[in-house]
């Protein structure tokens, strides 16, 4: 059996083609992957991440529970602030990539739908007394806007200015008799709101935000663009760059890893594969000749495997076609050429650094 | 979804043109490439390949994947569409004309079996 967001009805209605996403049936695309992810690139879009999980963590141990849990530190996180974080497991694998707001009194996270279960689960079977979990996923829709008139449009939507809050900031404003969360983050790598509220609010507040989009000719986007907008952005998504069996270490994470915090679920394997190093690591490529590398394909030194890709695709913004893969530490060099095994040919590929495409952030 | 008529169809959506009494035009139909959405990538074949019916002679990429498309007929590849090089998209915008993919000299009896357009218009009410 297959969920619904509270606006699934709206995309049957706008003629999307749906897909099966970790148990929750959601748009692909609307009028096309291409055409969606200029509109972000160059305007705005709109997208449905209600399926996404939401959980609270509460009580005065919350803080102490949390740096236990991930690899960054909360108690950096100030009120009203937003942290990119990780869950790992006593190997030091990839649990989640989550987001954790810090509220007056409590932590909210908002977690992959793909994992939103498994994570509630392994918070509650570390939970301690003096803290607490609550999921919040069933009573959480979540709308995102993106794109260079998203503040323009956000604003004119909520009716009131939303300039001030800063990339990874958040605040609790009133729309229509509500309390909801306005958070300036996203997965475009372009401004944006990400906005947290009731599912009965979803249907209203996607209709008042087409409304006023309208003539900025805003545009739904389905998941489909999304992938290809994160991935141009280099942003890794979890299932293909993230699993259990990679360390944030592998993942060039190590920028959301503290280790003087204490100690934290996985922390020695972390440490040991930062100290020794770790046989592969994720890099980015750039195709040489034509074709498109897809997630599990092979990566070759023309003679036996190096590594695999984990995200491939054309990029919608420049035409290249690009992807992001593990390959053994000697190969992962800028500049370097690697194969990839697309069915009967190893097409040749350079390792790039950064992201795929340059984009300013720019507000319209 | 267009079905053009005066076809021959598959039930994999491959649309056939006879050109003469030897000689088809392949492609896939309007169904296949809303489905595919956006075709950025066509490996194409070679001239003079063979191909059989069933199998698949060429894949067809799209932004979110990569699927085969499986030949309708048995027979030798006489012409590629070169022009799907650089606009992939015409299978987009043009599945029944400009995006056609191979042509093949065909072997007997190879048109056996195929769809009329009335039939493929019913078989896609059951799919």
């Amino acid at each position: 059996m297959s969920m619904h967001t509270p606006l699934y009805k709206k995309h049957l209605d706008l003629g999307a083609k749906m897909i099966e996403f970790f148990g929750y049936e959601m748009p692909l695309q609307y009028s096309g992957i291409m055409t969606e992810h200029k509109c972000v690139r160059s305007l705005a879009g709109v997208f449905d991440l209600s399926h996404m999980g939401e959980i609270l963590i509460g009580g005065e141990g919350a803080s102490k529970f949390l740096n236990y849990m991930t690899t960054n530190n909360v108690k950096n996180l100030k009120t009203g602030k937003v942290q990119y974080n990780l869950l790992t497991n006593e190997s030091g694998g990839i649990i989640d990539d989550i987001l954790i707001y810090r509220l007056p009194e409590a932590y909210y996270l908002v977690v992959n739908a793909a994992n939103k279960d498994k994570d509630y689960q392994w918070l509650l079977e570390h939970v301690t007394d003096n803290a607490y979990v609550k999921d919040l996923s069933g009573e959480t829709a979540l709308i995102a806007v993106q794109g260079p008139y998203a503040l323009k449009v956000t604003e004119k939507v909520l009716g009131q200015s939303v300039g001030h809050i800063k990339y990874y900031n958040f605040a609790d404003v009133n729309y229509r008799g509500e309390k909801i969360r306005v958070s300036r983050t996203g997965y475009t790598g372009e401004d944006g709101f990400e906005i947290y509220h009731s599912p009965q609010l979803a249907g209203v507040l996607w209709d008042d935000i087409f409304a006023a989009g309208e003539p900025d000719q805003i545009k739904p986007i389905g998941l489909g663009a999304r992938d290809t907008l994160r991935l141009e952005m280099r942003m890794p998504l979890y299932g293909n760059e993230l699993t259990e069996e990679t360390t944030p270490i592998q993942a060039g994470l190590s920028r959301v890893i503290d280790f003087e915090k204490g100690d934290f679920i996985g922390r020695e394997h972390i440490l040991k594969a930062k100290e020794a190093g770790t046989k592969q690591r994720l890099v980015g490529f750039e195709l040489m000749e034509k074709g498109i590398s897809r997630h599990g394909y092979e990566i070759t030194d023309q003679k036996k495997k190096i590594g695999y890709v984990t995200s491939g695709s054309i990029s919608p913004s420049t035409g290249k076609s690009i992807g992001l893969g593990y390959v053994n530490n000697e190969y992962a060099k800028t500049g370097a050429v690697i194969y990839i095994q697309i069915r009967k040919k190893q097409i040749p590929a350079k390792i790039v650094k950064g992201r795929f495409v340059e984009i300013s952030r720019k507000t319209k | 979804m267009e079905v053009k008529k005066g076809l021959l169809y598959t039930k994999d959506h491959e649309w056939v043109q006879e050109l003469s009494d030897t000689i088809v035009r392949i492609g896939i139909t309007d169904f296949a490439q809303d489905q595919l959405g956006d075709v950025v990538y066509v490996e194409l074949p070679e001239k003079g390949m063979e191909v059989s019916k069933g199998e698949p002679f060429t894949v067809v990429e799209s932004v979110k994947a990569a699927s085969d498309v499986f030949s309708p007929v048995s027979g030798t590849i006489t012409d590629v569409n070169e022009q799907l090089e650089d606009s992939p998209e015409l299978l987009n915008e043009l599945p029944y004309s400009e995006g056609w993919i191979i042509e093949v000299e065909i072997d007997e009896f190879s048109l056996l079996k195929l769809m009329s357009a009335e039939e493929y218009e019913n078989y896609l009410k059951e799919v």
